[in-house]
Order: C-alpha cells, then structure tokens, then sequence
C-alpha cells in the first residue's frame, strides 16, 4: 500500500491541469488569444511550481495525490518528490523565460488568425503540460500517456516554419519518438503480466530479479534511450534541433529531451531498487562517453552555429547518463547519497538553462545578420554584445567552468568517479570539457573577431530580448553557487532515506 | 483450439503478407484486412470491447488514412525504387527478428501461474462506479486521467496535423472538394448509411455503459458517417477556423475537466465522484467527450486545410 | 498450451514481423505500416495478460483491455500525424524521402532561424 494522499497533494493536478486548460482556451478562442493565455498561465504555473517545491520542502516529504480517490493498484498515483520539484521549477522558469523571448517572434499580428503563432502558443503550454506529467506521475501507462503528449507537442514545433528539410527532420524524429514509446509499452505490458501493477510503488515492492523483468526494463530503458537522442539513437536530434525556430529549439533541447532521461532514472532506481548490476550501469555510462566524444567532435565541423549547438546537445546528454555507473551499487550508502546523483540532476537542470540561452542567442544573431554562418559572425559582438556575452556565460557552463551549474555538475561527477574507483569516467568528463572549450571558443573568436567589411544588420534585435537570454544565461550561472556536496532536496523522497555527505 | 491455431495463423500469413509486398497499395490492403482478423483475435480472448475498438479504429480509420496516403505519396516520383537492400544487411535483419521474436515468446511462456490481475478490485468497486461495463469503469472511473489525457493527445495531433498547412491556406476547408454525383451509387451509400449510421454510432456510445461499447467506439462510427458525408459531396468539411468546430472539439474536454475540478467540491479529488451521482456525471462527461472525438477523428482524416477559403 | 499462449506465440511473431518491415523498407509509409504492425504485437501481448487475468466472473482482466483501447486511439493519433507528415513532405519538389542515414550528414542550408 502507497500510503496516503498527502496535504498539498493538489498542486500536482493543477501542475498538470492548468497548462492543458490554457491549450483548450487557446484553441477555441483562436487568434491574438493564443498569447494572452499563455501569458497568463506562464506565471499562474510558476506559482503551483514554486509552491510545489516549497511545500515539498517544508514537510520533507514526497508529495502524493490519488486521482479520482482510486488508489493504486486499481488507480492513478501522482508523486512529488525532490527530484520532481526541482525539475518541475526548471520546467516552468524556463518555459516564462522562452515565453517572453518569443513574443516578438510569434507576436499575432491583427486580423484573421495566423497559423504559427496559434500553434507555437498552444503547444508551448502543452508540452508543459506534458513535462509536468511526465515529472509527477506515478504510473507507468500514464507516463506512456504523458510521453506521447510530449512527442506530439514538440514534432509540429519543428516544422512550423514548414520548410522541406524541417519537414523531413520532424517526420525522422516522430519515427524515432513512436519506436520509443512502442517499446516502453512493450516492457510495460510484460510488467503488468508479471506483476499485475504498473504502479511505481507497488511494482518497487513486488518486483524481483527475473528474466521477465530483466526484459521489460532492458526494453524500456532502449525506448527510453531513443526518445533521450543517446548515441546511437541521436541521428534526429541535430536536424530537428537545429530546423526548428530559436523558441522551440531552446524548448526542445532545453527540456523536452531531459524527460526520458528523468523516467529512466525513475526506472533504474525507482521501480527496481537495488536490482541493476553495476556491469549493466557500465553500459550506459558508455552510451554517454561515445555521446559525449561524437557529439563534441561532429559539433567542432559544423559551419552552421545552430547545428553546431544541436550537436553540443548530443555531447551533453551524455553526460547524464553517466550518472548511471556512478550511482548504481555505490559502495555503501544509497545511489541518491552520491555525488554522482546530484552531479546528474545538476547537469541536467544547468544544460537546460545553458542551452536554452545559447539556442535563443544564436536566434537572435541570426535574426541580426540574416543568417547563421560561424565564419560570418565577425563583429556580431560589437553589435549585439549582451547576446554574446549571454552566448559566453551558457559556453562557461557547457564547458564546466566556475562559476556554473556546469562546473558543480561536471565537479560532482569527476568526484563521484573517483569514489567508486571508476576513473575512466574522470578521463570523460575531462576530454569532454576541453572539446566543449573547443567549440565554444570557436564560435566567440569569430564573433568577438573584427570583421572584413563593415557588418551591415539585416533587422534590430531589441534589448529587452536580450536581456531575457541574459537572464536565462545568468540562471546556469546561479546554478554554481550550489554546494559541492551531495543534495539533500533531492534525497526527499527516496525511500530509506538517510542523508549521507560527500563520501 | 483448432479454430484458434488456425486464427492465428492466418492472421501472421496476412501481416506477412503486408510486410514483404512489393506495392503500397496491396500492402495497405493486407493491414486492413488484417485489423478485422484481429478484431476476431481479440472476440476470442474475451475482449468485445478492444475488438470494436480495433476494427474501428485500428484497422478502418487508419486503412482509410493509410489509403489516402499512399495515393498521395505515389503521385511523386520514388527515388529509392528499384534499390534492392544488400542480401547481408536482409539476412542480418531476418535474424535480429527471429531473436527479438523469440525472446518475446520465451517471456511469454515464463509468464507467473496463477496470473495477477485487477479483476476482482475492478469487480468490487463497480457498484460504486454506477456501471456495468467494468472497462468502460476503468476508463471512465479508475484511470479516468488517462482517458482525459488521451482526448488531449488527439486534439494536440490535429492541431499538429493543421499546423503542416501552408501559412496562406491557414482557415481553410481540409481535404479534397468532393464533387456529389446525385444519381450516383456513392450519394445513394450515403444518404441511405449515414441516417442508420449515426443510429448505430449513439446506440454504441450509450450501452457501453452495460455492454461492450462506449465512445471510442460510437465515437469512431459518427467519425465514419461524417466521413462518408464528405466523400460522396453532400456536405463540405468545415474550415479549420469557424468558431462552432473549435468549441465542437473542446466541449469534451473542457467538461471533462470542469467535472474533474468539481471533484474537489464534491467527493473531495480530482475527478472523484460521489457515488450517487457517478452515473449520471459519467453521462455528462462521455455525451460531449464523444461527439468532441468524432469531429476529432473526422479531421484527423481530413487532413490539413487545403483549399483556401476564398476562391 | 491453452488459446491465450498460442495468441501470446502470435504477439512475438507480430512484433519480429513488424521490426523487420521496419529495418528493410526505406520508403516511410511502409516503415509507418510496420509500425502499426508492431504496435498490433503489443497490444496483443496486453490482451494475452487480460485473459490470463480473467477472474471475478469477467473473461478477462479489464485494465490492460483498457489500456489497450487508449493505446489504440494513441496509435491512430501517431500514425495520423505522421502520414500527414509524410504527405506534406513527398509534396515538395524533390523530396520524396527521408535523407540517407548517415553520420554527419547535414541538411541543406536554408533558412537559419
């Protein structure tokens, strides 16, 4: 027995139910309206956020709410714990920082209802919607169900602008998506056959070690893994990424990608406690390494900044997964007591402030100068020196340079590798910096450049976008400031909680 | 037993079939035929319900869609055509399947005896439900946010699907303008289905409440009659911007929810009901929720805005 | 081996079919077919656990027939929006498939933003 419903338990559904509610608003009042929804949802959700991971705080506890009062097995379960809240947190200032930037570009112009405009907004809060869900739920088909809100919100916004070559990235990445979720079902259905539950909890408590379970998160885990874009699924990653406009890029890198990533550390250890084997672990922190060493090279080739960055993205991720060796069998103490844990979950809330600046700063430079060549950004840092500079700081957290949540992440894997004695992992992490200095500085030596010819700038790129990419910018800069020590918001939650310091 | 080897075989041969078929067409063909053997499949494991479902959805609507398709996509010239894929990467691939297959079948014989299963919860609580028909409880009741969930991710893949017109066709009518030929055999199909169809399709929606059936599957033949309608030209598709479609399509959802958010007040959950009203609030949610998937599943088929609303 | 098993045998022989309609056709349509087909597989399996389930008067489990109902519906979401794709897409000039997978290919300049 889950327990039961707790307090604030509430704010899980309205996390859920508000964005969605803004999406049918949208659709049925149509036209400039789109806009006003989601500029009035996107602060109303910043609130349940921020209240979500205050009361998630304050009690020390995971926050759970039954929907329907049906409890599981028979039923819903949503939960909150600390890893959820500060997702959920990220979730939502990212999705206000994107909203603001993109109100000049997806402005809706008077008259009759314009096609992109109306869509960018609607799915915008739909893919909220469907991270909240994806964060807070609690059962596996429901999470299959959020997971598919989420592929459906994010393919239309990278072929909005309908060109061929976004067009054709959108459809590649909808395959991968639906090969993804078909084999989640797949593991999911033999769960349900052997346990005859696909609650989190209860499948925690009955699950053991068998070939069916075995098989069932192994598929899970591969469908997650080609939702995720780790090498080797990572072929529609760069096209997409790069097609869509800077809003959406920013969204999709930022946030859409790090959500299988969350579901399968919630498989790893939380449906299965305990029952990976270190060996298995090893599998995916190479997965990461190759990501992470591709990724970084194919991105110091690209002519094209915006590809460049998606492929930045590829290498990135790959580091997340490296949170699965380090944390997986640690020698004594919990997965979520190491360093590695809270390095994971900081890389991954830091890579989506960071990305989501670069993505938007590379749309504004391109917006400036008609196109996005790297050998043409000389002198884009005379004339738009905010954006470089907010270009800058998200390259230091890429890079793993003090002071950025990079640097605290990349820090706390490096520890956690030479804790558990597996310093091949420290090797990675530290080639990886340096490549990712590689193609940051590329692109800041040729902005920061003097140009040939005078730069001549095709539109004008007002300063309070760019302050939104400042602060964006700025987030993965606070994100340093963390301490360098196991966290203990994200222990809330865990079962058997004892809170353990850097080992 | 015999009847079920024999089932089965046959319902392999035909996806057999479908896979190695050399024109599109044919395939297509083999998958709706297919979809109706596996709605007998599913009438043999116990489960009207899904077989309903599957062969209305599953193989009908998305034949249809599948039809439409591969006309359209055949209209352009196929570069790859006549690309033979190197008998290594063939033999390689017939391997990797029969391991994933047999791996599947070998998990499935490892499968625990006795089975878990939710039943006997699903029976207990039914009376509380106010229903008979324990999947549409469990639809409509206990994973109720599933079904609500899911009408969501029908309306996010028509706007998707809308959102692939061209920003000048923006507002228009989807789909292809079908010319009515009032002495022909198709206005005749439809004039004389579409009336005994809507029947059909409500009277499916409303015993799915104590018999195989609900909205899904009264849903997907109102969807079908609508169809038929604009097939044969009798009536037009609506364009994508008129204000009554776009409340048709939320109006399920949209009550949904609010009966969801009045769960609060009155059994004190999101989407909880009290138990002498749960009947009659199912009611109201699925008569919205039905006709909103109908008009759903109509355009999804449709299309994105094609013709522009001016001439 | 009683008629649930054998459709369980069916389910696996399904989903090897559908991955291998998926590996070897290079058109997307026919990939998308597969892809039904495999789905087909899974949902099978799902209705091969509910009538192993069967209990308490019912012939069967009714939440995974649930669930496979809802998954249906999703499927047919999946398989309209990508058709849609697909139309949309062989509709421009000169673009009736995917690029070529291939690592490091880059799709053609356009626009940047």
């Amino acid at each position: 027995m889950p327990g039961s419903a707790t307090a604030n338990g509430f704010l899980l559904v309205l996390a859920v139910i508000l964005p969605f509610a803004g999406v049918l608003v949208s659709l049925a009042l149509g036209g400039r309206n789109a806009e006003r929804v989601a500029l009035i949802v996107m602060p109303a959700g910043l609130a349940i956020a921020l209240a979500i991971v205050v009361a998630v705080w304050r009690t020390g506890n995971a926050l759970q709410y039954f929907v329907g009062n049906w409890k599981p097995p028979l039923g819903v379960a949503f939960r909150a714990d600390g890893l959820s809240a500060v997702m959920i947190l990220t979730s939502a200032l990212l999705i206000c920082g994107i909203g603001l930037f993109a109100r000049a570009q997806f402005s809706t112009p008077r008259g009759a209802e314009a096609r992109a405009p109306l869509v960018f907004w609607t799915l915008l809060l739909a893919v909220w919607g469907a991270l909240n869900g994806v964060f807070i739920g609690g059962d596996l088909f429901n999470l299959y169900v959020a997971l598919e809100l989420l592929t459906f919100a994010a393919v239309p916004l990278v072929s909005l602008d309908g060109r061929a070559e976004t067009l054709a990235a959108a459809l590649r990445y909808l395959l991968f998506a639906l090969l993804g979720s078909i084999l989640y079902l797949l593991g999911a259905a033999l769960l349900y056959g052997a346990y005859g539950t696909l609650d989190i909890v209860l499948l925690s408590a009955r699950i053991h070690a068998q070939p069916v379970a075995w098989a069932a998160i192994s598929l899970m885990t591969v469908g997650l893994l080609a939702k995720a874009a780790l090498y080797p699924f990572h072929l529609w990653l760069p096209p997409a990424h790069a097609g869509a406009p800077a809003p959406a890029s920013a969204l999709l890198s930022g946030l859409v990608v790090k959500a299988p990533f969350f579901l399968v550390v919630r498989l790893w250890f939380d449906v299965m406690p305990g029952m990976p084997e270190r060996a298995t672990a090893q599998i995916l922190g190479v997965l990461g390494a190759a990501a992470i060493i591709f990724g970084s090279v194919v991105a110091l080739r690209q002519a094209r900044l915006k590809l460049l960055i998606a492929y930045s993205t590829v290498a990135q991720i790959g580091y997340l997964f490296l949170m699965f060796p380090l944390a997986v069998r640690p020698e004594g103490g919990y997965p979520w007591s190491t360093a590695a844990w809270t390095g994971g979950i900081l890389q991954a809330i830091s890579h989506a402030f960071a990305k989501a600046a670069m993505f938007m700063a590379a749309g504004l430079i391109a917006e400036a100068l008609g196109h996005d060549r790297i050998a043409g950004l000389s002198g884009i840092g005379r004339a738009l020196p905010i954006t470089v500079l907010a270009f800058g700081l998200s390259g230091l957290s890429l890079m793993g340079l003090p002071p950025s949540g990079g640097f605290v992440a990349k820090a706390m894997l490096l520890t956690g590798a030479v804790a558990e004695g597996q310093w091949w992992w420290a090797l990675v992490v530290l080639v990886g910096g340096l490549l990712a200095g590689g193609y940051v500085f590329l692109v800041l030596a040729r902005a920061l450049g003097d140009p040939i010819e005078p730069l001549r700038l095709s539109a004008q790129v007002s300063r309070r976008r760019q302050a939104v990419v400042m602060a964006v910018a700025l987030c993965a800069i606070l994100l340093g400031f963390a301490p360098l020590r196991p966290s203990d918001f994200l222990q809330i939650g865990r079962p058997d909680t004892g809170i353990v310091g850097l080992r | 037993m015999v009847f079920d080897a024999g089932l089965a075989v046959l319902v392999l041969g035909v996806a057999a079939w479908t896979i190695v078929a050399r024109d599109t067409f044919a395939a297509v063909v083999g998958f709706i035929a297919y979809g109706l053997l596996l709605a007998l499949v599913w009438v043999r494991l116990a489960a009207p319900d899904v077989a309903l479902t599957e062969a209305a959805i599953g193989s009908g609507l998305t034949g249809v869609l599948l039809l439409g398709a591969s006309t359209r996509v055949r209209r352009t010239k196929n570069l790859t055509a006549g690309k033979e894929p190197a008998a290594a990467l063939r033999l390689a691939a017939i391997g990797l399947c029969v391991m994933v297959s047999a791996a599947i079948a070998v998990l499935v014989l490892l499968l625990p005896e006795p089975a878990p299963t939710l039943a006997a919860p699903v029976a207990a609580n039914l009376a509380a439900t106010g229903l008979g028909n324990p999947v549409t409880a469990v639809l409509m009741a206990y994973r109720a946010i599933d079904t609500l969930l899911e009408v969501v991710v029908l309306l996010l893949a028509l706007l998707g699907v809308w959102s692939l017109a061209p920003d000048r066709l923006w507002g228009g009518v989807p789909g292809l303008h079908y010319r009515a030929d009032p002495d022909g055999i198709l206005t005749f199909d439809a004039q004389l289905l579409v009336p005994i169809g809507i029947l059909v399709g409500i009277h499916i929606f409303w015993v799915g409440s104590v018999a195989p059936g609900g909205e899904f599957q009264g849903a997907t033949i109102l969807a079908a009659m609508w169809i038929l309608t604009t097939l044969s030209g009798l009536v037009d598709t609506p364009s994508v911007s008129r204000r009554w479609l776009r409340l048709l399509l939320i109006a399920g959802p949209a009550v949904f929810v609010a009966i969801g958010l009045a769960g609060f007040a009155m059994a004190g959950a999101f989407l909880a009901y009290p138990i002498e009203h749960a009947k009659l609030l199912i009611l109201i949610i699925e008569v919205p929720v039905t006709l909103s998937i109908a008009a759903m599943l109509a355009l999804l088929v449709a299309g994105p805005p094609e013709r522009s609303l001016h001439r | 081996m009683n008629a649930a098993t054998l459709y369980g045998l069916c389910s696996a022989v399904l989903v090897g079919l559908g991955l291998y309609g998926l590996i070897m056709h290079p058109e997307p349509l026919r990939k998308i077919l597969a892809f039904n087909l495999i789905g087909g597989g899974v949902f099978l399996l799902f209705g091969v656990v509910a009538r192993r389930g069967a209990a308490a008067g019912f012939g069967g489990d009714p939440v995974p027939q649930a669930l496979v109902i809802t998954g249906l519906v999703v499927a047919f979401a999946s398989t309209a929006l990508a058709l849609a794709l697909l139309v949309r897409l062989s509709s421009e000039p000169g673009r009736a498939n995917l690029p070529s997978e291939g690592s490091g290919e880059e799709p053609m300049g356009g626009g940047p933003l």
